[in-house]
């Protein structure tokens, strides 16, 4: 009798489980049609609001009334003591759109505007420039201002999609290792194919393994789509090309994975299939709304902050960003590599304990 | 009578699920290359003594040997010769019904044509049909072409025919006996008394997780005929059920 095959009764499972996924309408639909839709929406929508941030250079004068005056508008925020690098990088992302530096001018009583705008901002930019106009031929400041540098830097340009897409992408991996995960090993066990299973010389680990394989293998199918999608249709920036693509599929394998884990976790609590969207949607709902899916953390208020930075798509979503946009490779981000590892081991842990397979 | 070599071997089986003793001390053999089965009312212990044998269950006591490898020490070895067919199982989702034979065929490791698979049950016809969509007595059959994949030394089937026509019962015979021919020991279940004695070489009766009598169908009957038995009403010559298949045919339905 030839020696029995972990591999093969592995692929087989892992063949097996690829093509039910491929035949089950809510997978196709949680991985690729919600993700793409609000691409399609953000796409379309663009940068919304007019709020014009303004970040004042390092060492410019602050009390003169040029300042006081862009305040006063109401239009744009002032962005003060931040370093010239923390600058640079807010001016490339587009969460500052325009610098200012005002000096008095040597041995005279005015002063001196020194404006640089950014490629990144150009209607932002626009608009400052004609309130700066509007300031220069202002009667009360006319004496005070002598004259107005302006400049502007070519940055790469941060659209809405080079933000949006990686969030979406981060959902898309945490519903399909959640839900997926959590249904089909319910399932399963619960219609006794895993007991079938278990009257055949396969291994636990072959049918595990086996599952994973198939669904990391649809999570890049439909992560890959996404990307595609996003750069061919929407401009999405993948600075290496396809070795960004590449980095980008190495994290959303170790997102999925680490995903996966809740999945088992939840197949092992619930007790019935109409369990399982209530239960994962207490583990994805918030990581949806929180992790900077479709805001910056940074615009949320401050307390709740360090709620979003203890979850784990955060990081996916944060090291996702730097490496498309950024043009980072895999060992710039491992401090999020790292966080995210950190969570699986603690899920998995949790995992091997509830897990059960009848 | 030449002695015959025992296949399986059941020793003081003992089953409790809590306080309840499901199996009390049961012990029998299987012979090779015969067709033993096991009888008894609902909830008798004939799925849980199948399922300890298959090793998918735990005992609580006693010993089991099956073709040399005990069921303790050697799961393993156990599953790769027996088939089984379970009195309650599924199939994986969104598959059709030779995918699924692709799947068990990597699962015990064995090189199979899916389509001669489902010729043996006559189920060619339902090949790219899904599981699901199947008829209660094709899902039976179906399930029957998955304990033949790995070739097995010893099949086991929990109440085949339950469920079934009278046609589809007895070209199920006629597969068990072939299978039996081919040289594979066969473990079954039935409530059909009739195809007992139609199918099987032996029979042991189990109630309350006790065996009460094993032998032959032609010794019991015999036993019993001696003691005095008589039926209440004289059979005719033939059956309600000879009726139907003399009405509808001997051919396998859909
Ligand atoms: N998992 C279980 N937990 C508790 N009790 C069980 C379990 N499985 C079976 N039993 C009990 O053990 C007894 C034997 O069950 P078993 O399924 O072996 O009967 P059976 O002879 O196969 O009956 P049937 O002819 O109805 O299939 C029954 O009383 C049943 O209620
Ligand atoms: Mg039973």
């Amino acid at each position: 009798m030839q020696k029995y095959s972990n591999i093969t009764a592995t692929i087989a499972l892992a063949k097996a489980s690829f093509r039910s996924i491929m035949r089950s309408p809510s997978a196709v639909v949680f991985t690729l049609a919600f993700p793409l839709i609000f691409i399609l929406i953000f796409g379309f929508l663009g940068g919304g609001g007019t709020r014009i941030d303004v970040g004042i250079t390092p060492g410019s004068d602050m009390n003169n009334p040029v300042i006081g005056m862009l305040d006063k508008t109401g239009m744009i925020r002032l962005v003060k003591n931040k370093t010239k690098a923390e600058f640079d990088k807010l001016l490339e992302k587009g969460n500052v759109d325009a610098m200012i530096d005002v000096h008095r001018k040597v041995n005279s009583a005015a002063y001196s505007v020194n404006v640089i705008y950014t490629s990144a901002s150009r209607d932002k930019g626009g608009i400052l420039k004609s309130v700066l106009n509007n300031l220069f031929y202002d009667k009360t400041l006319k004496p005070s201002i002598a004259e107005i540098k302006e400049n502007t830097i070519t940055v790469r340009e941060y659209k809405t999609i080079d933000f949006i897409l990686p969030g979406q992408l981060g959902f898309s991996l945490l519903s399909t290792g959640v839900f997926g995960t959590a249904f089909v090993f319910l399932s399963l066990r619960q219609t006794l194919v895993i007991k079938r299973f278990f009257a055949t010389p396969v291994k636990r680990s072959s049918i595990v393994i086996g599952e994973g394989i198939a669904r990391i293998g649809f999570a890049l199918i439909g992560a890959l789509f996404i990307i595609l999608i996003g750069h061919f249709f929407f401009g999405f920036t993948l600075v290496h090309g396809v070795f960004t693509v590449a980095n980008m599929l190495i994290l959303a394998t170790l997102g999925v994975i680490v995903f996966m884990g809740f999945g088992f976790i939840i197949s092992g609590v619930a007790k019935s299939e109409s369990m399982v969207p209530p239960i994962s949607n207490i583990v994805t709902l918030p990581q949806f709304l929180l992790s900077g899916t479709f805001f910056s953390i940074e615009a949320f208020p401050t307390w709740l902050q360090p709620i979003s930075r203890a979850l784990p798509l955060t990081y996916l979503n944060d090291a996702m960003r730097k490496v498309a946009f950024e043009g980072m490779g895999l060992w710039d981000v491992k401090f999020q590599i790292m966080i995210l590892l950190l969570w699986g081991i603690g899920i998995y842990a949790v995992a091997v304990k509830v897990f059960k397979w009848e | 009578m030449e002695t015959k070599k025992a296949i399986i071997t059941v020793k003081d089986l003992v089953k409790k699920y809590d306080d309840f003793v499901a199996v009390q001390g049961l012990s029998f053999e299987v012979y090779e290359n015969e067709i033993f089965g096991l009888l008894g009312p609902n909830g008798a212990g004939k799925t849980t003594t199948l399922e300890i044998i298959e090793t998918l269950r735990d005992k609580t006591s006693g010993e089991i040997i099956v073709d040399g490898f005990s069921v303790d020490k050697n799961p393993q070895e156990i599953k790769q010769i027996i088939g089984v067919q379970l009195q309650a199982a599924g199939y994986y989702p969104n598959l059709n019904l030779i995918e699924l034979l692709e799947l068990f065929a990597g699962l015990y490791g064995a090189n199979i044509k899916p389509m001669e698979m489902l010729e043996k049950v006559n189920l060619q016809d339902k090949a790219k049909a899904k599981y699901k969509a199947l008829s209660g007595g094709q899902k039976q059959r179906f399930s029957i072409a998955t304990t033949l994949i790995n070739q097995p030394k010893i099949i086991f089937l929990d109440e085949p025919t339950t469920g079934l026509d009278p046609q589809a019962r007895r070209n199920l015979w006629d597969l068990i006996t072939e299978i039996r021919n081919a040289g594979t020991t066969v473990v079954i279940t039935t409530h059909y008394m009739d195809e007992a004695e139609q199918l099987c070489d032996r029979v042991a009766f189990v109630e309350r997780g006790q065996i009460i009598a094993l032998d032959t169908p032609d010794n019991l009957i015999d036993k019993l005929v001696n003691s005095g038995f008589e039926r209440k009403k004289e059979v005719k010559k033939a059956n309600l059920e000879d009726v139907f298949i003399n009405l509808t045919g001997k051919e396998w339905r859909e």
